[in-house]
């Protein structure tokens, strides 16, 4: 009797994977430091829910995070999950917008307990993202990494579960660029005023057109190869800049200063205006 | 011997419990990088809608510390509601405790538009959080600047004789003399500083973009202004409009005042001769004084809070102003010298 011979396979379900990617505000990053300092003293790492929303083109957006209590011993992992809920409703109540994307957990790898927390998180959503932010520096530097799980099965088995790497997005809003110096050190004495901040945009633009100078001049003796994506893209730059005759710009900058003057000295006036009317006011009574 | 005791021994339990610590005034507020975040992302996320939120954190000395902070739902005007605002609250402060969160509250943020926060609402939350809290303190954070490439954020604290005189709910022009209380001493700013902790320093710096081209903050170098100085003029004429009203209001008041005061005299001299005449006729003289008579009714002078508050808001757009419209001088000044150096590279050689 022929028995036929069933071949079990081991297989990998097609990696959409690769077209996954995540985005993380720098807020969660914060979020994430701000409870590994503060975690009570026998936990050696934190475990929280990450907040966010799916983007039309498959991204995942990681907006928000919030750590939830948990204990860990040998092999068995408990999550306050009652907790984990009510943060949520009352995340919901201010953005309603906002749902569980993912977990995340502090420290390198992805250890054993990690995958039972997963699988939890996955009866949350379909398919968690897992971050990993490593406080302990251990490689040298502060590594962020993104996973998403895979189940490896065989045949009809379920085997293992594979946690894939994910491109990561670090990704800045304008408001947040903004403060960025000073989200950087540990210890800033003021909120750097306007003309500070137009001091220092102002050097760092001439710093690159200087950069750009020196390059086209070493292209053009010969120092560096020439690239010509790059001249094209400097060529595009200096076009886009408006033709205009020095005259008619003088003129129009001129014109522009002076109406700014007038309002400069129109909302002075009121201020002087403000302070007598208000002299005035409670001016003593003769009667 | 034991009973020659120097004169600075420890006072005793009965002295220190009876003099009363004064606390040293808030100099500063300190804020953590991490709130500065949160703030600006809610208040971001739901304008241009006004949004609130509690700030937690630590009162040391004449610091402020404040280490987190958690956002407030939107909340409709509805009774039912209120309560479930409340319970929010606690829920919320509940939580932050178990994961050793500073769980004390010292003040709440808000944004607002174009600078114009200066309203009797403000004033009662902070009278209302006053009762409860000893220091407080009110951060306001104004999403429209973020696009000029500012971190429009302030702490603000009413000051201790503004409070008092709210308190007595007695806003005529003789306390204002005497408290020498005038418009600029209602609100009190004080500086901000922002502090990271190590960790969260080490990963940002590892953070930063590399390259120099996407480190550039270019929204700060904008010249189109109109839309933002348009608003701020816009919002001055309004409230030009809202003081002459109030001013109006005064005028009334002083002429129906000295009208009054001739009408009392008028009624006095008419007494006076009565007095005179029934002296004569050897008759009591009537009182020089009627207080039923509507003619000495006093009339009663008008609060002056709102012109207060609307000539700080006048204030506040003028400095605004001021502020947005000398530093686009200065660009528009700078500007030309720039573009007079970039013009013999860019034109002369022949690239463009």
């Amino acid at each position: 009797m022929a028995a036929s011979e069933q071949k079990t396979v081991l297989q990998f379900p097609p990696s959409f994977s690769s077209t996954l990617s995540a985005k993380v505000h720098p807020l969660v990053i914060f979020n994430i430091c701000d409870c590994y300092v503060r975690r009570p003293d026998q936990a050696e790492r934190v475990i929280g829910t990450l907040l966010g929303s799916v983007l039309p083109d498959g991204t995942v957006d990681i907006r928000n995070s919030y750590a939830v209590p948990h204990n860990e011993s040998s092999g068995q992992v408990a999550l306050d999950i009652d907790y984990h809920h009510n943060l949520l409703l009352s995340h919901q109540k201010v953005n309603p917008k906002e749902v569980i994307v993912g977990w995340y957990s502090t420290g390198l790898g992805v250890t054993g307990g990690s995958a039972l927390i997963h699988e939890f998180y996955s009866r949350e959503v379909p398919n968690p993202i897992h971050l990993t932010v490593d406080t302990g520096f251990r490689n040298g530097e502060g590594t962020i990494k993104a996973y998403v799980s895979v189940n490896l099965s065989l045949g009809d088995r379920p085997l293992a579960a594979q946690f894939q790497e994910v491109p990561l997005d670090l990704r800045m809003v304008e408001a947040e660029r903004i403060g960025f110096d000073v989200l950087k050190s540990t210890m800033v004495d003021k909120i750097p005023s306007d003309l500070e901040g137009m001091e220092i945009s102002m050097q760092r633009l001439l710093a690159l057109i200087d950069d750009v100078y020196k390059y086209v001049d070493d292209v053009v003796e010969g120092h560096t190869a020439p690239d010509n994506n790059i001249g094209r893209f400097i060529s595009d730059t200096v076009a886009s800049l408006p033709k205009l005759s020095p005259p008619a710009f003088d003129k129009l900058v001129n014109d522009n200063v002076q109406d700014h003057l007038l309002l400069l000295y129109l909302s002075s006036i009121t201020r002087t205006q403000l302070s007598l009317a208000e002299k005035l006011n409670t001016a003593a009574q003769i009667l | 011997m034991a009973n020659t005791t120097t004169p600075t021994m420890a006072r005793s339990f009965l002295q220190v419990a009876a003099t009363e610590e004064v606390a040293p005034p808030l100099r500063a507020v300190q804020i953590e990088g991490l709130v500065v975040l949160k703030i600006i992302k809610h208040c971001k996320e739901l304008s241009p809608s006004l949004v609130t939120g509690q700030l937690l954190g630590l009162d040391v000395g004449s610091v402020l510390e404040v280490t987190n902070c958690f956002p407030f739902p939107i909340r409709e005007e509805d009774e039912e509601i209120e309560a479930e605002g409340a319970n929010y609250q606690l829920e919320m402060m509940r939580c932050l405790r178990e994961v050793n969160v500073d769980n004390n509250t010292v003040g709440w943020y808000q944004s607002m538009l174009f600078g114009c926060f200066q309203t009797v609402e403000l004033i009662e939350t902070f009278m209302n959080y006053q009762e409860n809290i000893k220091r407080c303190v009110c951060i306001i954070y104004d999403p429209s600047r973020a696009n000029q490439g500012v971190l429009a954020l302030k702490a603000l604290k009413l000051s201790d004789s503004f409070m008092d005189l709210y308190r007595s709910n007695n806003f005529t022009g003789e306390k204002l003399r005497e408290k020498n209380l005038s418009w600029v001493d209602i609100f009190e700013e004080i500086p901000i500083k922002v502090s990271n902790s190590a960790l969260i320093s080490a990963f940002m710096t590892e953070l930063e973009d590399d390259t120099p081209v996407t480190q550039c903050d270019y929204d700060r170098l904008q010249l189109s202004t109109s839309p933002y100085l348009e608003r701020n003029v816009e919002f001055l004429i309004e409230c030009m409009d809202d003081l002459s009203i109030e001013q109006q209001k005064f005028q009334y008041y002083y002429r129906n005042l000295s009208r009054q005061q001739a009408q009392q005299q008028a009624w006095l001299q008419k007494r006076r001769s009565e007095n005179m005449s029934r002296k004569a006729a050897g008759e009591e003289p009537l009182p020089e004084e009627d207080p039923s008579n509507p003619v000495f009714k006093p009339i009663p002078e008008p609060s002056r809070l709102d012109s207060f508050l609307i000539t700080n808001q006048i204030a506040n757009y003028c400095n605004q102003i001021n502020g947005y419209v000398t530093d686009l001088k200065d660009r528009l000044i700078s500007y030309p010298g720039f573009w007079a150096e970039l013009q013999p590279i860019i034109f002369d050689e022949g690239l463009a």
